[in-house]
This record gives C-alpha cells, structure tokens and sequence, in this order.
C-alpha cells in the first residue's frame, strides 16, 4: 500500500511520482486528493491497483496497457483513449469522448457517460474492448465503431421522449461489434446501417458475463439488472458505402 | 524516460460563477477555478469579467480602455470629453508581474452621456455602441475593453494566475465572475484578443472556433457593428446585443437562435412549435453560430452557459446553495467548491440560464 497526496500538485510531477512507484513494484497505489491532473494512468504498462480519490482530469488512461484504475468519484473527459487493456472502474459519472479508439480492457461507469462515447473501438480475437454504463449516454454512442462490446445499462430509469438511455446518432456508422442497451430504443435516432435485433443465445452468455464483472465492481446484482429485456445493436450490411464511389 | 512530450495539446478553458442573491465573492475564487485549467491554454491570453464590481459608480458606465499610443489615448479622451460627463478618471490599478514585460496603458473612465448629443430617436445604449464601435475601429492602438455599467473586464497576454495577479483581481468583489484561458489557434495572442468580449454589461468567454463567423460579421455589420478584434468570439458578444437588447428576445429564445435545432429535429416538433422554431430559424438564419463551441454569457442580471448542438467542447455545471458555477472541467469547479450539492452536464444546445433574484 503506497500512498501519494496529489493536492495542489501539477500533472507531470503526479504522473512522474506514480511511475516511480510502479517501477518500484508497489502494485497498490492510492492517489489523495486528486483534483483535474491529467494523464494519470498513461502508458504504465505493469498491473498495479490505483485507487483515485477525487476527480481526475482528462485523458485518464490513455494508451494503458494493464493497471486497474479505481476513481472514487466522477471523472472527466477522454478517458482509455486507445487503452490496450487493464480496466477503469468509476463511482460516478464520465464525461465525453471515452474508450475513443479502445482496443482491449474494460471501462465501468457507474453513472452516466457524454457524448461520443465508443467512438471508432475495435476487436480482435481475444482483444474485446468492452465499455459498460449504468446511466444513459449523450449522442454518437458507438459511432463508427469496429469491433468490441458497448451495454447501456439506464439503471436510475429511462424515458424515450424526456430522458433517452442515448442519444441521437446511435452506432452511426458502426460496421463491427455489438452494443447493448437495456430499454427502448428510438428507431429514429439509429445510424442507417445499424439494426436493432432481439439477443440470441450468444449474446446472452456475453452479456451475462460482462454484466458479472460490472456488478461485482459496483455490489450489484446481476439477476435484477437482466430482469429488463435489452435489445442488440448491430450493423446489418458488411459494407455500407462499398458502392459509394463506384456507381 | 518514456514519455517525452514536445508540448501539450490543449483548448481553452472557461470558468464562470454567480450568487443569485447577489451577494459577492472577491476575485481570489475565479482566479483558483481557472488557474486550475492552466494548461488548457498556452499563456497567450487570460481574462476575467466581473459584475457588481463598483457599486460607488453603479449609475455610471465603466470603460475600460487599453491604449498602445499616448496618442490614441489623447484621441480617445477627447471624444469623451464632448460626449460624456466624466465623473472619474484612473489608470486601471496593476502589479508589478515579472513575466509581463510589455503591457498597453489601461486606463478606467466612470461617464455618463451628456443628455443633449443623444439624437432624438435614438438612446443612451445604443450611443454607447456608438462610441466603442468608433473608438475600436478608427482610432489606432485604441480599443475598449468593457463598458457596461458596475462591471468590468480585465484580460491580457499570459496565464490566469499572471493576468489576475497583474490586475490584482482578488481586490474586486463581485456577484458573477467568469474568466478565460486562451489557446489561440487562428488569430493571434493580443490583450485586446483575449476573453472575455464585451459590449455594454454582455460579456462573453468562449472555447472553440465560431465558423459561421464570416456570415455572422456580415450580418452584424447590417446594424452598425464593427468587428475589429480579430477573434471569431466578438461575434458572439455583438448577437446577444442585437437579439436582447435591440429585438427585445428573451434569453432563452436569443439562444435557440444562437444553437438552432437541426431542421430534422424540427420536423419532429407538433405545428404550432414547429411554425415557432421555423420562424425563428428563417429570420435569424444569419446569427446560427456553426462550429464548437462552449460559452459563458454574463451580464448584470445573470449568468448563462450553453453548448453548440453537438457538444463539440466541454461544460461542466453544478450548484451549491446560491451559487452556480459552469467551467471546462467539473475539478475547476471542485477546486473552489469541493463538494456541490449536483453537477451535471449540460446537453448540446441546451443553455443553463441563471438568473439573479430581485
């Protein structure tokens, strides 16, 4: 158990004393009074614990490629930009632009995430970048995306009209890998060339087992979460646009 | 050392503050927030406006005006000698700040307009716009910061912990404060290019590019605006003048005008509020603001804060007793308030709109 206060403290030198320690070998790091330092959590490629108590700033686990991160709090924007794999886990509410490029590892939320959130993810084999929220989402949820598991989980409760579990824009442009998404989804607000498609036997056991992970970090229960039916997104053509500059 | 960055990539940040009782903080509070967001700009422009900041001249309109001549200065004094009474003349008081080495003179004058050059039909306001639109755009090296009535502006060249030290803004107390640390992308770092934009008690801090701002300078140049300081964010300042104070539209419609709804959303809408919006959209097509933005909006009777429609930069809100605050980033929010009652983010195009009680 290695602890450092992060009050008043400027991102280099945090991010510079949480290197030390890991390459130290501490593999449990709690960080106090963390208050907008960026970056925490870049690059490290061992497999330490932090723990994060207050809000940190953006590009948090960026390009991570192992650690476990547990923020105490909400988090901010642009978190596991091209994260490779090792999992963040956060109490509160996210902001915008997460898992933008993800490529392996697991995002929990507990709350709500912002806009764009899964934004060109993609798989491969055993790579399954997986982001799950409790809350709703904002607009481009999924957009472009390759590859990778997105679930929506809308557990403070959701309304269609006055407080939709996403936005508009939903999977636009979306070509591989699946989302989930527990309540109703506006037919509306879908990219062209996703489909919104009833869970078939694989996709349950998918669900059941990213949803385990995600209760087990929060106390939650799994058997209530599945009691709501979810409905899949996926795309439904393999190349929308391959007649695009070719009529 | 695996990491070696060449520089940081950053935007601008903004932080914004009001107590609806209007009872005031001083300027240490704002100048925490946004020097908490340091690296969201490069040291190329910092400001702060604050409202309720001279209550002894509150009849008054305070100029703030910087001067790169002495002449210019002369120039301007002039005019306003023939125009308006001067209650009160001063340089604007600043610290000695050792990175700031070359600063235009900042003068202050508490006026009134004299009642007999006001043309009939016309009124104090607008003879007001009049002056600062002469002054910024035939006057060399003069160009005026603020002037509104018991506010002011305080913004330069360098980071917000410099630009506050320099004006030595924790002396000032005010009801609503916002501020603003630039990242200039596509205009260069001036004292009269950094945040925040005024015009009469509007006031306006901006992060992101206002695309449209071609179309929106032309539209404004119809009703007599002249946009002369080089930043797309003037625009914005001059939009609410128009829509509020001379179309006489309420905020919360100035700001539908400003993040119109997509057509396809209005499409959606039952006939009377599509007809409304319609409408809205026709008559104001000029003053759309395209492009990412978030901006605060101060003036004397509140304090609004609002995204474009697709949330292309960030904004953070929260509440705590009276106060409101709306930043960048929830820990710049956090670091003069650590433990609000809510915080959430506002949707695209969805203002928050803050009114002052009473």
């Amino acid at each position: 158990m290695y602890n450092i206060d992060a009050k008043g403290m400027h991102f280099k030198e945090l991010n510079e004393q949480v290197r030390a320690a890991v390459k130290d070998g501490e593999d449990e790091i709690t960080l106090q009074n963390v208050n907008g330092q960026y970056y925490i959590g870049v690059g490290i490629r061992e497999k330490p614990t932090i723990t994060i108590e207050g809000v940190p700033g953006n590009d948090l686990a960026a390009f991570m490629d192992g650690p476990t991160l547990r923020v105490k709090s909400n988090a901010q924007d642009n978190i596991a930009n091209t994260m490779n794999s090792g999992k963040v886990i956060i109490e509160g509410h996210a902001g915008d632009v997460l898992g933008y490029g993800m490529r392996g590892g697991k995002l929990h939320i507990k709350g709500n995430v912002g806009y764009r959130v899964g934004i060109h993810m993609k798989g491969y084999k055993k790579q399954i970048p997986t982001i799950v929220a409790g809350g709703t989402a904002g607009d481009f949820f999924g957009e472009y995306m390759a590859g990778g598991v997105l679930i929506l989980l809308g557990l403070e409760g959701t309304d269609v009209k006055t407080n939709p579990i996403a936005g508009d824009y939903l999977g636009t442009g979306m070509h591989g890998g699946k989302i989930f998404v527990r309540g109703e989804i506006d037919p509306t607000r879908i990219g062209a060339e996703v489909g919104i498609l009833d869970l078939d036997e694989n996709d349950h056991k998918l669900l059941k087992k990213c949803l385990e992970d995600f209760c087990a970090d929060f106390d939650l229960s799994v058997d209530d979460i599945m009691k709501e039916p979810f409905k899949k997104l996926e795309p439904i053509t393999d190349r929308p646009y391959g007649n695009l500059y070719a009529y | 050392m695996t990491h070696n960055f060449q520089k940081d990539i950053a935007g601008c940040g903004l932080t914004g503050l009001i107590d609806k009782k209007g009872k005031g903080v001083d300027g240490s509070h704002i100048k925490t927030s946004l020097s908490l967001m340091t690296d969201r700009g490069n040291g190329l422009g910092a400001g702060y406006a604050a409202y309720g900041i001279y209550p002894e001249f509150e009849d008054y309109y305070a100029f703030h005006v910087m001067y790169d001549f002495e002449s210019s200065r002369m120039e301007v004094e002039e005019i306003l000698k023939a125009n308006y009474d001067i209650e009160k003349k001063e340089e604007i008081p600043t610290a000695k700040v050792e990175s700031i080495v070359i600063n235009p003179l900042l003068m202050r004058y508490f006026v009134k307009p004299k009642a007999e050059k006001i043309r009939p039909g016309s009124n104090e306001k607008d003879f007001v716009v009049q002056f600062v639109m002469k002054v910024n755009s035939e006057i060399e090296g003069a160009y005026v910061f603020s002037s509104g009535k018991n506010m002011g502006a305080f913004k330069g060249v360098g980071n917000p912990q410099e630009i506050g030290d320099f004006f030595k803004i924790e002396e000032y107390t005010g009801y609503i404060w916002t501020g603003h640390t630039r990242f200039p992308t596509n205009t260069p770092g001036w004292w009269g290019g950094a945040h925040p934009f005024t015009l009469l008690d509007w006031s306006i801090v901006h992060n992101g590019e206002i695309s449209s701002y071609g179309i929106n300078k032309r539209y404004l140049e119809m009703y007599g605006y002249k946009l002369t300081l080089l930043t797309d964010t003037e625009v914005v300042a001059y939009l609410f003048d128009l829509l509020v104070r001379r179309h006489g539209l309420d905020i919360k419609t100035a700001c539908t005008v400003l993040a119109a709804p997509f057509w396809k959303d209005i499409d959606r809408l039952d006939d009377d509020e599509r007809e409304a919006y319609t409408t809205l959209r026709s008559t104001y097509a000029s003053a759309l603001l395209n492009g990412p933005f978030s901006l605060l909006f101060g003036h004397s009777k509140g304090l609004v804060g609002i995204n474009d429609r697709i949330k292309l930069r960030p904004l953070v809100a929260a509440t705590k007793g009276d106060m409101t605050y709306m930043a960048s980033e929830e820990s710049a929010i956090r670091e003069i308030c650590p433990d609000p009652e809510r915080v959430w983010a506002p949707r695209a195009g969805d203002p928050v709109i803050v009114e002052r009680e009473g």
